[in-house]
């Protein structure tokens, strides 16, 4: 048995006497003896690290990671963006990674200045002047701005473009069982939302994705547009890499931006722990879920830093606050501005523009393979959608073992059917790379 | 070589590993801003040579959609981004620095093996849209950490997609609505007592409940009498923590169950306090229905400074086709030979749908079972001991210098009261906690839970030395002793000094509201 205690068998000893106490089992006294477990838990005996170590890599090293040997050409919300040591060193910084939710400012500077700099880092990416401190993930930001929006408008009907990624979509549907939001899907049209199709005639909020799954850039001049016809509120689940070339959720008029942040800095990490974005205009900044970090000053009036409008949170409003959140994901947060350091003005821009090169690349080398056809003609920056002349799970199994992930298969809510396939590519596939990629994949189509 | 017991006696007074105070803090400057630091042409980027095509963006992106210009970040070296963001953790408090003893919180010891488990690319780097052929290690692992926390709380079946217990405990609540409705009858009301955290009814309203709370009694544990009272076939279920927010433990917790389940309600065991109780008892044996666990607290996550956490639900045999979807499962022997895939994805036939946009913070939950695979099932019983031990030495060592408002064996968290000190001499349980930071502690939570007045919760937690503790009794002694004495009230409101900033305006950051640099006036 190993653990991580520090106590010596005098010491425990010495405890017990101070308690009047025999044995450890005495401090249990207050649990009925018939709910005390007899025989302790039925788990394997403790191991010592080095044995962990091997048993954890041998579970890792049954994995296929993305790497040379799997070269990723899969998104669908998870990205393989350049993540460099210098992020890997600062995000891994024990005071950082060790403190919890800073509850005591004067002792959590250091994490409140980063999450200061997050916010401001993202507001001025989203172009909405106000954002949160984190949420779980990209779903769980969608969820809190329909929650958001939905109070804001005192309407219960929202709008989902079908382009929203399909597993938020499935965690909104989840979490409006309790919510009571009725929520109406809104199809696509060679690529893009049919708003046309939609039939709510007064929708609370309305909730499209730019680019969309299938990699195609909506029109949120018509979005914006039906949502003052309609008093809606306007969602925009936007992708913060592309953003480094779009205009911004914001300049498009948008009222709430939400994404996911894992592009910047996060492994893929089999989905998590990654990042959740939310910002907003400053008319909502009173309904903001979540955490929030403000400049104020100290006692001698130095520039400090604290979470701030606590008013709107969980621990103070109980039933009554705007949202549930309390742990959310600080860490990511702070990795995300070291990477926005990183990157500045310039990086965002340029791996934003390396990623749609690449895209255009490999979809032109995709397409000239015979009985490949795109899903869509709608333009697109990063990601793309073809349809296949097989099954796209199929095709995915053939080129993993041909040393490619291939992309993510699609499900029949696009307007496909198994065929379907979203490739993504960013600033770290090689020429060579696409090259061998489309080659490998002709020999799977067939 | 282990000395005999004897040979110790002569050993000089070992000093306490969990105080902070020699920290260097350098300097009493405010760091700048990443913008403040910045200077336009200056690059930190470096990117892979890639051999693609270099079309121009107007090729790529329709003129309608293009930024007129590049986003404003911030334009810094290397160099000059290590810089900020080291000195930035150099004003930062955490567990690798010194004790925090946060009630309710678990701050304790992150063993360092779980993030070397966490940064295996053959985990962090595989992508989670992958098939599972490319992904069976993982789909181990998870099965392996479901079973494992279904054994710790006595449950059948878990998800462990939530990212944090505030996801679970909605997660849960909407697992209670499913089964309800499965039964035909929907139900509108989820009790709570006014011990319990605020995420619990939080959570109750965006699961489409309404909250009726219940007091505690004059033990501080459920008032059973007034929990009959509020009993009937509208209630959904009960949310619990166990021990509780007071640091007790729920005697009567059969007796509860009984009742809520005799009107068909549920039980939802809230594992915030799960640490208290490892290998001892189990939240399955004392009747709960639906269990959440907070593996940043009781399997040793780190936080992260809010987060990441993990929330995963357990639930009892008859709510399992209603967990959210898709799980890890083990494939039945398809293959005779044993050559195919052993793990997969199921989605259960009555889920609830997904509540994470793909499994959940994986890398936490590789964490988590290399935590229990250290441990086994004798450590893990060893933590809530010496967790419970740690708690009740230090209630035992500061009763009569704080208030013990519940003065009785607690479990891993003792609440004490800065009541009659503020009476006495003006110094509030928030003071306190300010003039423990200076001491090189951590501070407890402070004013929580709401039934306490002036409430100090600590929680000391199992990793904690004897001499860590002592350290700590004495830092909250000598607060209450130089309260007392003339000019205490002053020196208590000036605290913290030492710190990287002093106390910090909170009302004038809610009044005059500045979320980002740019707000600045």
């Amino acid at each position: 048995m190993a653990d991580y205690t520090p106590h010596t068998e005098e010491e425990i000893a010495a405890m017990l006497g101070v308690l009047g106490l025999d044995g450890l089992d005495d401090l249990f006294a207050v649990v009925p003896a018939a709910l005390r477990l007899a025989g302790g838990l039925d788990l394997a005996p403790g191991l010592p690290e080095p044995d962990v170590m091997v048993r954890m890599g041998g579970l890792a090293a049954a994995n296929r990671a993305c790497g040379p040997d799997l070269v990723c050409f899969a998104g669908g919300g998870a990205y393989d963006h350049e993540v460099p040591p210098v992020t890997r060193a600062l995000a891994s910084r024990s005071e950082f990674v060790t403190s919890y939710t800073p509850y005591q400012p004067e002792v959590a500077q250091g994490v409140l200045q980063a999450v200061f700099e997050f916010q401001t880092l993202l507001a001025r990416l989203s172009g909405v002047p106000v954002a949160n401190a984190s949420l779980y993930d990209g779903a769980a930001a969608v969820v809190e701005a329909v929650n958001l929006g939905a109070a804001a408008s005192g309407r219960q009907g929202v709008l989902v473009s079908r382009g929203l990624n399909p597993s938020w979509r499935d965690v909104l549907g989840t979490f409006a069982a309790g919510t009571g939001h009725e929520l109406e899907d809104v199809g696509l049209e060679d690529g893009v939302t049919a708003w046309g199709t939609a039939t709510q005639p007064e929708p609370g909020v309305v909730v499209v994705a730019y680019p969309n799954y299938l990699g195609c850039l909506e029109d949120l001049g018509a979005v914006r547009r039906l949502c003052d016809r309609t008093g809606a509120l306007m969602v925009v689940a936007f992708d913060p890499v592309c953003a480094g070339i779009l205009r911004s959720p914001g300049e498009w008029g948008a009222d709430v931006v939400v994404g996911e942040g894992q592009v910047f800095g996060m492994p893929l990490s089999f989905g998590g722990p990654y990042l959740g974005l939310f910002a907003c205009g400053a008319a909502h900044v009173r309904r903001l879920p979540g955490r929030l970090v403000g400049e104020t000053v100290d006692a001698e009036g130095r520039r400090a830093y604290v979470t701030t409008l606590r008013a709107r949170e969980q621990d103070i409003r109980r039933e009554k606050a705007t949202s549930n959140v309390c742990t959310n994901q600080t860490l990511m947060a702070v990795t995300a501005a070291v990477q926005m350091g990183w990157l500045g003005t310039s990086g965002m821009a340029e791996i934003a523009l390396r990623s749609a090169r690449g895209a255009r690349y490999c979809r032109s080398a995709l397409l000239a393979v015979p009985g490949v056809e795109p899903l869509s003609t709608a333009p697109v920056v990063r990601e793309f959608a073809l349809r296949l002349p097989l099954s796209a799970s199929l095709v995915v199994e053939r080129l993993a073992e041909e040393g490619f992930l291939a992309g993510i298969p699609l499900d029949g809510a696009h307007g496909t059917d198994e065929r379907g396939l979203i490739v993504a590519v960013t600033e770290r596939r090689t020429r060579d790379e696409i090259d061998a990629f489309a080659s490998a994949f002709e020999k799977a189509v067939r | 070589m282990t000395p005999a017991a004897g040979a110790r006696d002569h050993l000089p007074p070992a000093a306490a590993g969990g105080r902070a105070s020699s920290a260097p803090l350098l300097g009493r400057d405010t760091e700048p801003t990443l913008f403040e630091l910045s200077r336009p042409g200056r690059q930190a980027w470096q990117l892979r040579t890639t051999g693609v095509p270099e079309l121009p963006l107007e090729e790529l992106v329709p003129a309608e959609h293009r930024r007129p210009s590049p986003p404003q970040l911030a334009e810094v070296s290397e160099r000059d981004l290590v810089a900020h963001f080291t000195r930035l953790s150099h004003r930062q408090f955490s567990v690798d620095l010194g004790s925090y003893p946060l009630g309710s919180c678990t701050m304790k010891y992150n063993p360092k093996v779980c993030d070397a488990v966490a940064a295996l690319p053959g985990l962090a780097d595989v992508h989670p849209g992958a098939p599972a052929s490319c992904t069976q290690g993982w789909l181990e692992l998870l099965v392996e950490l479901e079973e494992a926390l279904c054994q710790v709380t006595g449950m059948a079946a878990a998800t462990l997609q939530p990212a944090a217990g505030a996801a679970g405990e909605l997660t849960g609540l909407l697992l209670m609505r499913a089964w309800h409705e499965s039964q035909g009858r929907p139900r509108s009301k989820v009790i709570i007592p006014d011990s319990a955290h605020g995420t619990n009814p939080a959570s109750v309203t965006l699961g489409g409940y309404q909250t009726v709370t219940v007091p505690s009694d004059e033990r501080g544990c459920v008032d059973l009498a007034a929990l009959r009272a509020e009993l009937d076939d509208d209630v959904a279920g009960i949310m619990l923590t166990n021990p509780n927010t007071l640091g007790l433990f729920e005697e009567e917790i059969l007796d509860i169950a009984a009742a809520v389940h005799e009107v068909g309600g549920l039980l939802y065991y809230d594992g915030a306090n799960l640490n208290a109780i490892l290998g001892v008892v189990r939240p399955g044996d004392m009747g709960f229905d639906i269990v959440h666990l907070n593996l940043h607290k009781t399997f040793a996550t780190p936080h992260g400074g809010g987060g990441p956490g993990a929330g995963p639900v357990a639930v009892a045999p008859r709510l399992a086709p209603f967990l959210p979807g898709p799980r890890p499962v083990r494939l039945d022997a398809v293959d005779v030979d044993g050559a195919g895939p052993r793990f997969g994805w199921e989605t259960p036939e009555h889920s609830i749908g997904r509540v994470h946009s793909w499994h959940g913070n994986a890398l936490v939950l590789a964490r988590a079972l290399a935590y229990v695979l250290v441990h086994g099932g004798d450590g893990l019983r060893r933590v809530a001991q010496l967790a419970v031990l740690n708690a009740n030495w230090l209630r035992t060592r500061l009763h009569g210098t704080y208030d013990v408002p519940y003065d009785r064996p607690c479990m891993h968290e003792c609440v004490l009261s800065a009541a009659t000190l503020k009476r006495t001499t003006g110094v509030r349980a928030l003071d306190v906690a300010k003039r423990l930071l200076e001491e090189g502690f951590h501070a407890p939570t402070v004013y929580f839970p709401l039934v306490v007045d002036e409430a100090l919760m600590v929680e000391p937690t199992e990793t904690e030395s004897l001499q860590t503790l002592e350290a700590l009794a004495d830092a909250f002694e000598r607060i209450a002793r130089q309260a007392a004495a003339p000019g205490g009230a002053e020196l208590a409101a000036g605290a913290p000094h030492g710190t990287p900033v002093g106390r910090v305006d909170e009302t004038r950051a809610a009044r005059t509201l500045v979320p980002t640099f740019d707000a600045r006036p």
